[in-house]
Formats: C-alpha cells, sequence, structure tokens
C-alpha cells in the first residue's frame, strides 16, 4: 500500500510563540518541530506499511526550516520525502494549504493519504475534509483505531456524542487521534539512514499552481490583528494545613456566588 | 436584514445548548435561519423557535445519517446557494469543523475556527479567536465568498428571542461520492447524568495527583453540578475515558469555573482551559504551573481537600 502523509512543521508549542508584522505565525525566527499530533499520523502509516508491504512518502509545504518535519519523519522510518517550497506559499489560509497539498498529494497516487488530526499552531481541523473535498477522495478522520484490510479501511471515530465506527475503500484520506498509537522516537540507526533517503523539493510551478493562487493576498480569510493575552494578576493561594485548605476554598466558592 | 444560517447540533432531534448560543450570535449578525439535518425536528421545534430562528430548513434523508460529514456538507451547500446567506455558523466540534471545511472548498469561501465572538462588519462578520492555547487573541474576517464562522461553545450567554421558525422541508441531492465513507455502527455515549464538559459552567478535572482514584474529583463536581475533565496524563494512564480528555488533543473548555485538582498545568494542558473564567486548582507542589493561573489555588492532597470540601459545600446547600 502507497501511503502519503501529511506533516507539518510548526513553532515548539513549549517556546516562545509569535506573530509577523504582516499577522502571518512566525514560523522562522522561532524554535520548530514536526507538530506533535502528525508523529501519530507518521507512526501509522509506517505500522500500516510494514503490514502491507507498503511504502511511506511524507510531504510537507513550508519554509526552508520546515524540512525538519519531513527529516524527524524519514527518522522514524518514512522512505521518501517531499517539501514544497515556494516563497509565494507564504500566509496561505487553510484552502490554499489543502490545495498545494492536494496537487502534490495526487502525484504519488497513493493508496491511503495520513494526517492528523489537527496541527498543534493553528489547530483547525479542517485540512483533511478540504483534501477529501479537492481530490474527491472518501475522508475517515478522527480516528482512535485503524483496521486495514486489504483495500478496505475501517476506523473507530469517538465522538461528542457517539462512538461511530467509519468504513470507506481505498483510496482514501485517513486523519488519527493521539488515541490511535504510540509514536516511535528515531533510533540511531534510523537517525543515520534518513540522511540517505530522497527528499524531493517541488516549487509551486512543479505543481502546476500559480502564484496569485496562494499566499497572504490569495487567502480568503484577512488577520486584521492580535493582543497578548494579559498574564493574569497573581490569585491567592494558601496551604493547605489540617483541613484550612477546605475552609479556605469554600468561603473563595462562596464570595464568587459557585456555591 | 440579510440570511444568517445556522447548523443545528443535536441527536435524534434533542437541541445542544450550542445551537442557542449559535443563534444569538446569528440574530447580531443579521435573519436567523436554522438548518436542521436529520430526523427529530419535531423534538427539536420549540428549541429552534425559543431561540430566534426565523426559517428552519429540515433536511431529513436516510442519505445524511449513514455517512460521514461529506452528505451534511452538500446539503448546506445547496442552501448556500439557493438562500445567499450573509453567513454560515457551526458548531465548533469535530463534525461542525470538518463540514465547515468541505463547504469552505465548495463554495470557495473563506473560513474561521473556533471563534469566541462574531459581530457585524463591514461587508460581512468580524470574529474574535483565541489562539497559541490562550495567549493571543486575533481579529480576523472573511474576505472571500460566503462567510463561515465555526463557534466554540459557552462563548455567549443564549438569549431567548420567540422567532417564527416558519418551517420548510428542503430536498437536496446527494452525489454518490459523499457516500463513500459509510457509518458501519453508532453507539451513543453512555449519559452521566453530568453536564457536556463543553457545555458546563463548571468543570472539575483531575490528573495525575488522584492516583487513578477519581471519586473525590467526581464528588466535588456532584456537588457543584459539574462536568467531569481529565488532564493527559490521567487519560493515558487509563484512570479516565479520552472523551473527557482537556487539552490541547482533547476538549477545549472555557467555564465561568474551572477546578483543576492534581493537575500541574503543562502547556499541553492550558491549550484547553485557560480561557475559563475562574481557576481554582489543587495540588501538592506549590510550585506547579497550574498556580500560574489560578484565581485561588491550594497547596495540598486533593484527596483530604477535596472531600472536606464536598461536604461543606453539600452542608451549606443543607
Amino acid at each position: 500500500m502507497k501511503i502519503v502523509v501529511c506533516a507539518k512543521y510548526v513553532p515548539d508549542a513549549t517556546g516562545d510563540r509569535k506573530f509577523n508584522a504582516d499577522n502571518t505565525v512566525d514560523r522562522v525566527g522561532v524554535d520548530g518541530v514536526l507538530s506533535e499530533l502528525d508523529e501519530y499520523a507518521v507512526e501509522e502509516a509506517l505500522q500500516i506499511r510494514d503490514a502491507t508491504d507498503g511504502e511511506v512518502v511524507v510531504v510537507t509545504v513550508g519554509p526552508e526550516v520546515a524540512r525538519a518535519a519531513v527529516l524527524k519523519s524519514l527518522q522514524m522510518g518514512a522512505d521518501s520525502g517531499v517539501h514544497v517550497l515556494d516563497e509565494a506559499i507564504h500566509g496561505s489560509d487553510s484552502a490554499a494549504t489543502s490545495l498545494i497539498l492536494a496537487r502534490a498529494v495526487e502525484r504519488q497516487r497513493p493508496d491511503l493519504v495520513l494526517c492528523g488530526m489537527a496541527s498543534t499552531d493553528g489547530g483547525m481541523s479542517v485540512v483533511p475534509a478540504m483534501l477529501a473535498e479537492r481530490l474527491g477522495l472518501p475522508q475517515v478522520t478522527f480516528a482512535s483505531e485503524v483496521v486495514v484490510e486489504d483495500t478496505t479501511v475501517r476506523i473507530r471515530r469517538d465522538g461528542d456524542a457517539a462512538t461511530e465506527v467509519i468504513e470507506a475503500t481505498t483510496p482514501l484520506i485517513l486523519s488519527v487521534t493521539d488515541q490511535c498509537n504510540e509514536p516511535r522516537y528515531p533510533s540511531f540507526k534510523g537517525i543515520m539512514a534518513a540522511k540517505k533517503k530522497p527528499v524531493e523539493t517541488l516549487t509551486l510551478g512543479d505543481l502546476g499552481i500559480a502564484a496569485d493562487q496562494v499566499g497572504l493576498d490569495a487567502a480568503w480569510t484577512r488577520v486584521d490583528g492580535f493582543t497578548e493575552r494579559l498574564p493574569k494578576s497573581a490569585g491567592t493561594v494558601v496551604t493547605d494545613d489540617n483541613g484550612s485548605g477546605a475552609d479556605q476554598l469554600v468561603s473563595f466558592l462562596v464570595s464568587q456566588k459557585f456555591v | 436584514m440579510s440570511e444568517i444560517l445556522v447548523l443545528v447540533d443535536h441527536a435524534d432531534g434533542s437541541v445542544r445548548k450550542t445551537t442557542a448560543e449559535l443563534l444569538t450570535f446569528a440574530r447580531r449578525l443579521g435573519t436567523p435561519s436554522a438548518v436542521f439535518i436529520g430526523a427529530g425536528i419535531e423534538s427539536a421545534r420549540d428549541a429552534l423557535r425559543q431561540y430566534g430562528a426565523e426559517r428552519v430548513y429540515v433536511v431529513d434523508s436516510p442519505d445524511v445519517g449513514d455517512y460521514l460529514v461529506a452528505p451534511k456538507a452538500e446539503a448546506l451547500a445547496q442552501l448556500v446557494q439557493r438562500t445567499g446567506p450573509a453567513a454560515v455558523l457551526l458548531p465548533s466540534n469535530a463534525e461542525g469543523k470538518e463540514i465547515a471545511g468541505r463547504l469552505a472548498i465548495k463554495t470557495a469561501s473563506g473560513l474561521i475556527t473556533d471563534a469566541v465572538d462574531v459581530t457585524p462588519a463591514d461587508g460581512g462578520v468580524a470574529a474574535t479567536q483565541s489562539v497559541f492555547a490562550g495567549s493571543y487573541t486575533v481579529n480576523s474576517a472573511v474576505t472571500h465568498g460566503t462567510p463561515i464562522v465555526t463557534i466554540k461553545p459557552n462563548s455567549t450567554t443564549p438569549e431567548a428571542v420567540e422567532g417564527s421558525a416558519v418551517e420548510e422541508r428542503v430536498d437536496v441531492t446527494i452525489s454518490e461520492l459523499a457516500k463513500t465513507a459509510r457509518v458501519v455502527e453508532r453507539k451513543p455515549r453512555e449519559a452521566t447524568g453530568r453536564p457536556e464538559l463543553t457545555e458546563a459552567a463548571i468543570v472539575v478535572s483531575g490528573g495525575r495527583g488522584t492516583g487513578g482514584n477519581f471519586e473525590p474529583v467526581e464528588q466535588f463536581a456532584d456537588t457543584l453540578g459539574a462536568a467531569v475533565g481529565a488532564s493527559r496524563a490521567a487519560v493515558d494512564s487509563g484512570w479516565y475515558p479520552h472523551a473527557y480528555q482537556i487539552g490541547q488533543t482533547g476538549k477545549t473548555v472555557s467555564p465561568q469555573l474551572y477546578v483543576a485538582t492534581g493537575i500541574s498545568g503543562a502547556i499541553q494542558h492550558r491549550a484547553g482551559m485557560q480561557t475559563s473564567k475562574t481557576i481554582v486548582a489543587i495540588n501538592k507542589d506549590e510550585e506547579a504551573p497550574i498556580f500560574e493561573l489560578v484565581d485561588f489555588g491550594v497547596v495540598g492532597d486533593l484527596h483530604t481537600v477535596l472531600p472536606a470540601a464536598t461536604a461543606q459545600v453539600q452542608a451549606r446547600k443543607g
């Protein structure tokens, strides 16, 4: 089975995250990583590949530094990478990103397209659905469990109101949650092997996309501004001493009319 | 006034609170029209009228229930084409966001997800989002097509305004392409008798510090009429179901009161609760980062503090 994983390079959530002067997310001047939730997609792809004797290609869209997301995936065990790199991509919204991904994915003629449940920066969770829409493929998304049998993919989706079992036939778009598996750490061998794995760099032109179809100016949404949330003024912290903690807690809740 | 489409969030006609919130937002933007997809309109009618729906479009076809997301997006797209609304509002849950994503591509429209506020703006709507684990507030607008906005639960207080709720059955054509991801089994989540996590006014959550015993957390929650949540550490340890996980990879909550017990407050967790109005924490470790967020904190053992507090609250309620 040929599997393409869409992997995003994001600002590290444990570091400082900031915006550029044009209100886009700063992806270059901060520490970045492969989006943690995409590691589950890479892991699932590797497991399915190993069970079906297939191939895993990882696709990343982003600036030069975003190559790190491809590299991490290769270190985990993906077979090859594609990096779509073009200055005109800067500032693309989810719709434009899904267009670029759709074209890049299409060229691979995959049986399975795997995504994480959300990015850890924008966190919209819409790109898998947009990809399915653009490619005219079935979407089986937010999988907590995946079973692949031949060309049938069956997932468990734990929704707000119900748990559902969803089934579709390949080719399809699959997104997985963090309940799906436990992503492996790259081994020393994996890190060494990754250096020799092929990574293809593509431009928008290679994908048949015009520069004015994507990027900040072509976005269907506009960020007008942002404000940093002020740090909360320090609250009251008491130390429990033989029951005093509960007394003070309840007094606080009463004073705030929660009780 | 221009029409605003609101996708009704319901389970077999039982309308969730988020729909009342969306109708309230819709009224601030124009004339609210509810889009009810699926069976059970008989049970939903009153709630939709009560929160100001002027029109109710009913799409009831087996095709929408038996397949994942795509048929609902097609139905909504056909309604958008017919009614030319000024905006489409959907609930910010997994399904709502996926329908919105497909609708955005189908109608070449800008999409904003996870808004906490929407207001009328020049020629469209402006939205407010809380991003990067609640550390920034972002103002944005849709500049192309029909504004599509998904709104987080608890973003406004529903205002009861009697609407005329003129009902119209709508026939939609669902393509074969939309019927490729089949729902082969559906098991409704077991009722806990507690409020829905993302909708609750009060949430009490437990983490590693519970040591796997959620009883004190649940009992305290029940005296306050609260929902129960759990940190990722607690869920990963198998102590509480994933459906109740709060944080980056779980639910985002924004209740009036959030009580974190035995939770250190890592960025992963903060992402799911930082915008709560009032934050209380109980933790044995006085250095726990959660205390940086609190309005009130107790350095102590939740296993002694919670039962004592539960007893006191019960005594006060008589």
